[in-house]
């Protein structure tokens, strides 16, 4: 890509961006590149991080393992459901990822969470959910009694108005009261204890290089 | 030996009362063993031979007195060893026929003595002293309960050093080495002899059961157990009963004789007295003699027995041989010898005294007891033992929970007496644990957290942390639901949370223990399980918030003094110094991670765990040398309450150290401090105030108070009395502010005086021992004196008179006998008896109190109107002061010196307590080096000289020659004192000459050169008696 599509696109990325400057943007459409692979760009193909990929990174750098998640995750970062997360979704979604607001990543997460799409977090989707959350014990006749008991516990502290799933509204009132409740069901952000930046070194590398330079 | 002698020692009968020693050869033995020992201790330990017994062994003895000989005083009937103990009792004293022996070489030389009968001696001694141990050593080294008796003394050592139990120690371990070498032997013996344990025994019978029956060719009519019941071990015998080595009791009829009732010991087999008819009872008295075995005993008893025998032998014996082979031999031996070790392994820090090879052999016997043991213990430990598996079913039989609690109970209170060095008082240190009442219906929130924390175990991050908000949810400052937390294991499991990774479950883990921790129980529990060095390691952490949280519960956790060491220990104090350093680091990261916390809360954090931390010393000291004096200093000067509290009440904890309150004045720190005192916040105004009170003991401090205009504000504070804490740390910050002279004049026109005699009455102890204390230092000036008796404030104060804490009574008589100075004021006070309960107080237990009411006395007795006669109304009073100058302590003997100087002047008063002895008791204290005491020691004597020869009497008394030597003191007061002494004595004609000899002359006549006239005179007028004197001997000698 010539050096010039490259100025204009971090430019434009840039500004819709809040949360990434003009170099972390510049980095991260490089690192897409990398990802993406030396595809010359045509007319009328999309280029993109397919999910297979994506899913890759998810694995590898944030430790992601829940594969229904990780679906949820690239479904969250490919806005427009064509199978796979181009540029300026790429530079959006990890803006939110990486760096978002309480209010962003809330959005973002209850996203994830909500599996069918249809606004509301459901016992069925929470049970989906959890279903490998607890440790089997051979003991128990109903291995599933657990998962039950837990997606009831969770319902009780976060079902605000009581109509058996999780509104926005719901979910949104319960992170504010404890934020440990944002990722309820399954990781789905950057791990706290790594600092997220320090696997992509390449990345780190770069700002601070570049920021380095320019102060 | 006590060991060998109780337990392998066969003595006749197990009833009460004395008991003899059987004559058994394994009795001989033993005996024979101790004779050998006590024979040779003389010559193998001649230090310790002499060491004196607790209590002396005595018996009665065969022996003659003329058997002694040299080395002993021998009367007619009674015999003393020559050699005796520090307090001149003979270490052997015999009176026919009693003999009391204190040492071992006297042991030993009587065994010599007794020559042939010296058998007969060792076991009338052994019978008469069944436990020859505790009398030598003393009860605390008694063997025979010696499972907590070693550690004891173990203790005992390291807590004194000194040589006696030292050698206590020395005779200990040579005991219990010819204990293990009785035992040794017994075994030896024993295992020579017999080798029944109750399998064997167990196979012999069932085996003749087999064999018997109805019919000539049986070997026995029948062969019945006593009792059905098998005890664990094999044994049918009772407990007590198994101590003595016995297995069962069997009921063999033969053919041809009666029924026999024997009992099976591990010794071997024997007749007992049958069983008594009435209660089925048996006589456990041995009848006959001991056989090795059931078959053998039958055989001497039963001539058929014999007989028939004979004839089925071989199959029976095949029959034994059979059993023998098989492996069930061992299998019950094992089993029962595994507690015994375990009892054994368990004693930790015990010196093993390789008991175990002789518990195994005499196993129905030591079974019983080491089982009993084990269970003990085992209740003592339960509690740590099951917290740290974590059962879940912890709630299992109620019951048993309760008893556990109460061992937990006990080994929390001994833990606590040893624990820390650092003597400050412990609000919450009493361990009072009530957990729910056994048959107390668990709550409902109990299930419900009981299941959370099932998840909580075996969930993972995701289901960790909904369990975790979940628990949140439940009212956490409720006891049942910390405790149930507790109780259903999930201690263990937040901790447990606190040493992995996930930042998410450290948190939600914290913010639970945060709360429980209000719990004393559970801050207790948290340290017993590890919980501290893991939150100390977590301050490390990147993640504010951790940190904020984990410094939080440490905060709550230490409150008691095992924690804080264990804080301190785990180097928490540097790293909770290290979170007030705030704005260091103010390098922000660019974007806040979600789990962040401010810098401020942080140090907010810090802070209040440091005011934890802070009330054991060790920890102030810590906390000054990680340089947390600035940091706190810095800190003082936001303006947030919260962070404020910590912060002050951390510095006013520490202010009771010197290096603190140096450090205090050198930051700067007074000045925030009065700043703060106009919070609106009571607490902090409360730990200003309190800060204030500890600091200002120092003058400089005073000053600087007053310059920060801080006494405006701690006048206006006495006027709100609701807040009693506040109230007693505001009172006590103006009590010693107001031992600046300008501190009391601001306070009189802030009418703070007013106020405090307002504040007399209907107040608690606290704060009145502080408005005493102010009023007390106000006093000292003329108009403040006349103030509190215009307010009314001497009635109060004589009240306080009559009360029992000690810093107040100090405080009241100090405050009134400032108010005697004033005449019209001791019109008031003695109209209230107050010089007879001041009287009373010089008879107070504390030294403080006496000293302090003795003072107050002085102006008391020179105000008074006819105070000689109000003196002598006091029943007994004169006495009791004249006896005050045995005390030892300086400060009563300088007062009562002062209070007898008053005394003295009057001449009836002094002619009483001359009679009392005033004067040599005056003469005792001569030789001081204490200024203010030989200054008020010299007034006394110059007053008392006025009575008839007390003058002479104080030379005999060799008083005057010490006196000289005060005049090269460096006090003023105690020259002038002096000089007016020596005036007196030199109307003496020995004195003048004790004095010269002494070199007074030089020193009274440098003394005349001084300003102070009263010295001048009294110096002249002392040097012109001497004069006179020289003058008159030579007059005399040239006529």
């Amino acid at each position: 890509m010539s050096r010039k599509k490259l100025q204009k696109l971090t430019d434009t990325l840039t500004k819709n961006c809040k949360h990434f400057n003009t170099f972390e943007v510049e980095c991260l459409i490089n690192l897409f590149y990398k990802l993406v692979g030396d595809v010359t760009e045509r007319q009328g193909m999309v280029i993109g991080i397919d999910r297979n990929t994506f899913r890759n990174i998810l694995h590898m750098t944030f430790g992601m393992t829940d594969d229904m998640i990780m679906d949820r995750v690239f479904r969250g970062f490919d806005k427009d459901n064509d199978g796979c997360i181009n540029v300026s979704e790429w530079i959006y979604g990890l803006s939110v990822f990486l760096r978002g607001t309480l209010e962003e990543k809330m959005k973002y997460c209850f996203e994830v969470f909500d599996l069918n799409g249809d606004g509301f977090i459901s016992k069925d989707e929470m049970f989906h959910m959890l279903k490998n959350s607890l440790l089997k014990q051979p003991s128990e006749e109903d291995p599933d009694e657990g998962i039950k008991d837990l997606v009831e516990i969770t319902l009780k502290k976060m079902d605000h108005d009581h109509d058996g799933k999780l509104s926005f509204s719901d979910y949104e009132q319960s992170v504010r009261e404890e934020t440990l409740l944002l990722e309820a069901f399954g990781p789905c952000l950057p791990d706290p204890k790594s600092n997220v930046l320090r696997e992509w070194s390449v990345f780190v590398t770069y700002t601070t290089k570049a920021s380095a330079a320019y102060s | 030996m006590g060991e060998a002698l109780t337990k392998s020692a066969q003595w006749t009968a197990a009833g009460h009362g004395t008991r003899t020693l059987e004559i058994t050869p394994l009795n001989e033995v033993i005996l024979k063993e101790i004779m050998m020992f006590v024979e040779s201790f003389i010559y193998k330990y001649p230090q310790e031979a002499k060491y004196v017994f607790v209590e002396p062994l005595e018996w009665k003895t065969n022996l003659d007195p003329s058997a002694f000989e040299s080395g002993y005083i021998v009367s007619e009937t009674t015999v003393k060893s020559e050699e005796v103990d520090e307090s001149g009792q003979p270490l052997l004293f015999l009176s026919v026929p009693h003999i009391k022996i204190r040492n071992f070489g006297q042991l030993s030389r009587l065994l010599l003595i007794a020559k042939d009968t010296k058998l007969k001696e060792a076991q009338a001694c052994i019978e008469a002293n069944r436990d020859p141990v505790a009398k030598i050593l003393g009860l605390d080294y008694n063997t025979v309960k010696e499972d907590t008796s070693t550690v004891n003394i173990l203790d005992k050592i390291t807590k004194d050093e000194d040589s006696e139990s030292e050698m206590k120690m020395k005779i200990a371990m040579l005991l219990r080495q010819l204990d293990v070498h009785l035992l040794n032997h017994c075994l030896k013996h024993i295992s020579l002899q017999i080798s029944l344990n109750p399998t064997s025994v167990k196979n012999d019978i069932e085996l003749l059961k087999n064999f018997s029956g109805k019919g000539e060719q049986t070997v026995l009519e029948s062969i019945d157990y006593t009792s059905d019941y098998e005890f664990s071990n094999g044994c049918r015998a009772p407990p007590w009963r198994q101590i003595h080595g016995e297995i069962c009791y069997v009921l063999v009829k033969p053919h041809d004789v009666e029924t026999l009732c024997i009992t099976c010991s591990a010794e071997g087999v024997f007749l007992n007295g049958g069983k008594t008819d009435d209660e089925g009872e048996i006589d456990y008295e041995r009848k006959g003699e001991l056989y090795k075995d059931l078959v053998t005993f039958l055989k001497e008893k039963s001539a058929k027995f014999s007989e028939n025998m004979s004839k089925q032998g071989i199959k029976f014996r095949n029959a034994q041989k059979k059993e023998k082979e098989e492996p069930t031999n061992e299998l019950p031996e094992k089993e029962e010898a595994a507690p015994v070790q375990k009892a054994i392994t368990l004693e930790k820090n015990q010196i093993n005294f390789g008991k175990s090879q002789m518990t195994k052999r005499l196993e129905p016997s030591l079974n019983w007891k080491a089982t009993v043991d084990f269970k003990d213990r085992n209740l003592l430990r339960d509690p740590q033992v099951e917290k740290h598996r974590g059962k879940p079913e912890r709630s299992g039989p109620p019951v048993l929970c309760g008893r556990a609690q109460l061992a937990r109970k006990s080994t929390e209170k001994t833990e606590e007496i040893v624990s820390e060095s650092s003597s400050e008082s412990e609000e919450d240190e009493e361990p009072s644990d009530h957990r729910q009442e056994a048959n107390a219906d668990l709550p409902s929130e109990y299930w419900q957290i009981q299941k959370v924390v099932k998840y909580l175990k075996g969930g993972n991050q995701t289901a960790t942390v909904i369990a975790l908000c979940s628990m949140k949810d439940f009212n956490l400052a409720q006891e049942t639901c910390q405790l149930a937390i507790r109780d259903v294991g999930g201690l263990e499991v937040l901790i447990n949370l606190l040493d992995t990774d996930e930042v998410k479950c450290k948190i939600g883990s914290l913010k639970i223990l945060m709360e429980i921790s209000h719990n004393p129980q559970i801050r207790r529990n948290i340290v017993d399980l590890g919980g501290l060095p893991i939150m100390v390691n977590i301050l490390d952490s990147p993640h504010k918030s951790l940190k904020c949280l984990a410094a939080e519960t440490i905060a709550n956790v230490a409150k008691f003094r095992r924690a804080r060491r264990a804080v301190r220990h785990h180097g928490g104090i540097t790293k909770l110094v290290a979170l007030l350093d705030c704005g260091k680091s103010s390098a922000e990261p660019a974007q806040p991670s979600l789990y962040d916390a401010r810098d401020v809360d942080v140090a907010r954090c810090g802070a209040l765990a440091l005011w934890s931390c802070s009330r054991s010393y060790a920890n102030k000291e810590a906390i000054r040398k990680a340089g947390g004096i600035p940091l706190l200093a810095r800190l003082l000067k936001t303006s947030h309450e919260n962070m404020l509290i910590p912060v002050v009440g951390t510095l006013q904890e520490c202010a009771s150290e010197e290096n603190y309150r140096a450090a205090i004045k050198a930051e700067r720190i007074i000045e925030d401090l009065v700043k703060n005192l106009n919070s609106t916040n009571e607490q902090l105004q409360e730990h200003c105030a309190m800060a204030i009170y500890q600091c200002a003991e120092d003058e400089e401090t005073r000053d600087l108070v007053r310059l920060h205009g801080g006494l405006k504000p701690l006048a206006s504070l006495l006027n709100n009395t609701d807040n009693k804490e506040r109230l007693a740390a505001v009172t006590g910050a103006i009590w010693k502010c107001s031992m600046s002279k300008e501190n009391v004049t601001k306070f009189r026109e802030y009418k703070a005086i007013e106020t405090l005699v307002e504040l007399l009455t209907d107040q608690p102890e606290e704060v009145l021992v502080n408005v005493v204390g102010a009023l007390g230092e106000c006093c000292q000036e003329y108009e403040n004196r006349v103030l509190v008796r215009k307010c009314g404030g001497i009635q109060p104060l004589v009240k306080l008179l009559v009360g029992t804490n000690q810093a107040l009574l100090v405080n009241v008589t100090k405050a009134v006998g400032a108010c005697a100075v004033e005449p019209e004021s001791m019109m008031t006070i003695d109209r209230l008896d107050g010089v007879r309960l001041l009287w009373s107080l010089l008879k107070n237990p504390h030294p403080e109190v006496k000293a302090s009411a003795a003072w107050a006395l002085c102006p008391c007795i020179q105000n008074a109107k006819d105070s000689g006669e109000m003196v002598r109304s006091f029943v007994g009073g004169l006495e009791l002061v004249v006896n005050l100058l045995k005390s030892d302590n300086k400060e009563v003997l300088a007062s009562v010196c002062a209070a007898i100087t008053n005394i003295a002047k009057d001449q009836e008063n002094l002619a009483v307590i001359t009679d009392h002895g005033v004067v040599p008791l005056l003469s005792k204290l001569a030789n001081t080096n204490n200024d203010k005491l030989r200054h008020h020691l010299a007034e006394a004597i110059s007053c008392c000289c006025m009575w008839g020869r007390n003058r002479v009497a104080f030379g005999e008394y060799k008083a005057v020659a010490p006196l000289v030597r005060y005049l090269k003191s460096n006090d003023p007061s105690v020259h002038r004192a002096t000089a007016q002494a020596l005036y007196q004595l030199s109307e003496e004609a020995d004195n003048c000459i004790t004095m010269h000899e002494n070199g007074a002359v030089k020193l009274l006549l440098h003394m005349v050169g001084s300003p102070d006239q009263d010295l001048q005179e009294a110096a002249a007028g002392c040097i012109s008696n001497i004069r006179r004197l020289a003058l008159a001997t030579e007059k005399a000698r040239y006529t």
